[in-house]
């Protein structure tokens, strides 16, 4: 069992747990995954880690409540334990020598963006970030972004905070001013990721996603996250999560991603509910 | 005076039609009438053939002799001196060729039951016995065990008996490995796995789950940093083939490894699992390939409700898998579609499996491995409408730990090499199963995890 020794709600839907996982915690880098499991009849889950705290031994993830899982992960209190974390699972992103770089986040996304960003910074690069929220009531790390970037620009779908419009305006706009990205590292829902991706290749410029496919081990067994890369077929878990964004299928990744989307929309109800019944 | 009768006692089982419909398992095992009346059927032979067919050398004619003074107690002390495993290997072992093909009443007739007197005696065992194992004094020795499948298992079982501090180190939430993820609940129900992993913690073995050795700690850090003095590795078979054909990325299209784990690690036909499944009442499913697991992948699709083909590209004299798991899923209804081979999966607007187009194939020259290969007959496309298609090629060794492993050979086809004694080309570093060999059986694994141990012990007692 891993005990929450924090929990935090950044936002009422986006909650940032602190998980007691000393093994982890040891070996974790930005860009690495964990996957829980919050009982005994849970399934397995892959989140990116935010944070790691090698001397506490504590794994920081941040979560959006969004389906059935996520919700019961919401219902455990600070002190309380979850069932299975194991991590770190995938390739570390890789963030040395590089002079310049771009880091688009999106939603939730930026909670995993972030400790990319800031491992580019701490390896001396020149860090510009995008990142972008549905509204106001998402936005979240907004101080952590600011003094970790040299330019940060906040876009909003509706206005509320930042500037209005869409991350791929922002980044567009960064490029179209003259500046030289060697890269652009994006990561958020897989349909923003592929128009950042789409945004940069007529630029030319090498941009790195991180994918978040369907995953049930995380070690390679199952291949059921496996995605198209350059025509060939990658399983994330182990040769990624970050892949070539401009060598993705995207249409492909998009539609494996709704796989079980009416069953999980179902359960969700579900579990919701037996919650509402419990109080 | 032996039973000259020249058939095995059957197995009871559940009628093929209810079975097709639940996850219970299917053989039920003799009675004790039954067993008695098999075990009459062994003329104990001097040189006892069938003990050099079995790969961990079980004292066969010696333990179905305990079986006829009804000591069954004594039967299971005899299997369980060479096999730290008999409920799983008298149920899943291929005894058919191994210790049952070298029996002599096999010559005329049927062979002894072997396996089913092993089921019998490990399962009265189970049932009868309640006391644990004595604790063995230790000797002080470190040993890791990387893996908790039959490799794995034998090997900590083996060492943990002879005193050594043995740790498994399992990469799930549940140990037991393929005997867990793969082989489904009606073959090998789960309990009787957990009941084998418990045998070996009684024993002091510790199981540490949640531990994927190469990311949380490395072999070398194992060894340095965590006192362990050897280490076995026993990870298993890997990563699943796919046949590099369009469509095998649609939604519906499962490796056999995926879609078995979702079901029996996972639990995912049960109510109140959090893990999904394709809905598959009512469906077609095709299942890719004619070993093991492919019946184990199309009789489980056929449980969930669904229309089930296994397509093979060879004939039915050329499925690799146990005839008995053949007949099983023959009986069950699955539909062999032999001399067939997918060139493309086709999809529906939202990406889902909607059919797969097929060619006819006859069969030529034997090639290499001596089966005759199947040659595609030309302009024979046809489409099969299915909604969900399982890959059960087979898989490939995991890279994880050779690339985390400075030092650790392997084979072109990168599965770890060793030495006739089970060492890598890394000191103190053994390896086993799957890992080793590539997708092979339960018992073969367990024989490699007893020489890990039988070199391990040899190495550290020297110290």
């Amino acid at each position: 069992m891993y005990r929450i020794v924090r929990k935090e709600a950044l936002k009422p839907t986006v909650i940032l747990y602190e998980i007691e996982a000393p093994m982890v915690a040891k070996k974790a880098e930005p860009g690495q995954f964990i996957i829980l499991r919050v009982d005994e009849n849970g399934e397995r889950i892959p989140i990116t880690i935010h944070d790691y705290d090698r001397e506490k031994g504590t794994v920081t993830i941040i979560v959006q409540t969004i389906g059935a899982t996520t919700e019961k992960l919401s219902h455990k209190a600070e002190g309380e334990s979850i069932q299975d974390f194991v991590g770190p699972l995938g390739r570390p992103t890789e963030t040395e020598g590089k002079k310049k770089v771009c880091v688009v986040g999106g939603g939730v996304g930026c909670a995993i963006a972030y400790p990319v960003l800031k491992k580019f910074h701490d390896c001396g690069a020149e860090v510009h970030a995008v990142v972008g929220f549905k509204n106001k009531d998402l936005v979240i790390l907004e101080d952590k972004f600011r003094a970790a970037s040299s330019v940060l620009k906040l876009m909003t779908d509706d206005g509320s905070y930042g500037e209005k419009g869409l991350v791929t305006d922002a980044l567009k706009q960064l490029i179209e001013d003259g500046n030289r990205y060697d890269e652009i590292f994006a990561i958020g829902p897989a349909i923003m990721m592929k128009f950042v991706s789409k945004t940069t290749e007529p630029y030319g410029i090498p941009t790195t996603v991180s994918m978040s496919p369907i995953m049930v081990d995380g070690t390679g067994m199952c291949g059921g996250c496996r995605l198209t890369v350059g025509g060939e077929t990658k399983f994330a878990c182990v040769d990624g999560p970050d892949f070539d964004g401009h060598k993705v299928d995207w249409d492909e990744s998009l539609k494996r991603g709704k796989m079980y989307f009416d069953w999980e929309r179902h359960k969700y109800e579900e579990t919701c509910n037996l919650f509402k019944e419990v109080k | 005076m032996p039973n000259m009768s020249l058939k095995k006692n059957e197995m009871p089982a559940q009628d093929a039609n209810v079975r097709n419909k639940n996850f219970l398992e299917v053989a039920l095992g003799y009675t004790e009438e039954q067993a008695l009346d098999e075990a009459a059927r062994c003329l104990n032979c001097k040189n006892h053939p069938c003990v050099s067919g079995c790969p961990v050398q079980v004292k066969i004619p010696e333990f179905i002799q305990k079986i006829t003074e009804k000591d069954y107690e004594g039967a299971y002390q005899v299997i369980h001196e060479t096999s730290s495993l008999p409920a799983v290997c008298g149920r899943v072992c291929p005894q058919e060729t191994q210790c049952e093909a070298k029996c002599v009443r096999g010559i005329k007739g049927e062979p002894v039951g072997i396996g089913r007197l092993e089921r019998f005696v490990a399962d009265w065992h189970n049932a009868n016995v309640k006391e644990e194992p004595a604790k063995p004094a230790s000797n002080g020795h470190k040993v890791a065990v990387i893996g908790s499948g039959p490799s794995g298992l034998t090997c900590a079982g083996d060492l943990a008996k002879k005193g050594y501090d043995v740790t498994v180190f399992e990469a799930l939430h549940l140990a037991g490995g393929v005997l867990v993820y793969g082989i489904p609940e009606f073959r090998l129900p789960k309990a009787i796995v957990q009941k084998e992993v418990d045998g070996l913690k009684a024993l002091g073995v510790k199981v540490e789950t949640n531990m994927v050795i190469g990311r949380v700690v490395s072999i070398d850090e194992l060894m340095s940093e965590y006192g362990f003095e050897a280490v076995f590795i026993g990870s298993g078979a890997g990563l699943p083939m796919f046949m590099h054909i369009p469509g095998e990325n649609l939604c519906g299209v499962y490796s056999a490894n995926e879609f078995l784990t979702r079901i029996n690690l996972m639990k995912a036909y049960k109510e109140g699992s959090d893990t999904p499944i394709m809905p598959l009442a009512g469906k077609r499913v095709a299942v890719v390939g004619g070993g093991n697991v492919a019946m184990d992948a199309a009789r489980c699709s056929k449980r969930l409700g669904a229309e089930v083909y296994i397509v093979y590209r060879r004939g039915m004299e050329e499925l690799p898998a146990r005839h008995e798991e053949v007949e099983h899923a023959e009986e069950e209804g699955i539909i062999f579609k032999t001399l067939t081979n997918p060139v493309k999966i086709n999809g529906d607007d939202s990406g889902y499996v909607s059919s797969m187009t097929c060619v006819e194939m006859e069969l030529g020259e034997p090639d290499a491995s001596g089966r005759r290969r199947p040659i595609e007959k030309v302009g024979s496309d046809f489409d099969l409408p299915v909604d969900c298609v399982i890959m059960s090629l087979g898989t490939t060794p995991n890279p994880l730990i050779k690339n985390t492993t400075p030092g650790l050979e392997v084979n072109r086809k990168g599965g770890i090499v060793v030495n006739e004694e089970g060492l890598t080309s890394h000191a103190s570093v053994y390896a086993g199963g799957d890992a080793v060999t590539g997708a092979a059986t339960v018992i073969l694994a367990m024989g490699a995890g007893k020489l890990g141990a039988k070199s391990i012990d040899e190495q550290l007692s020297k110290k």
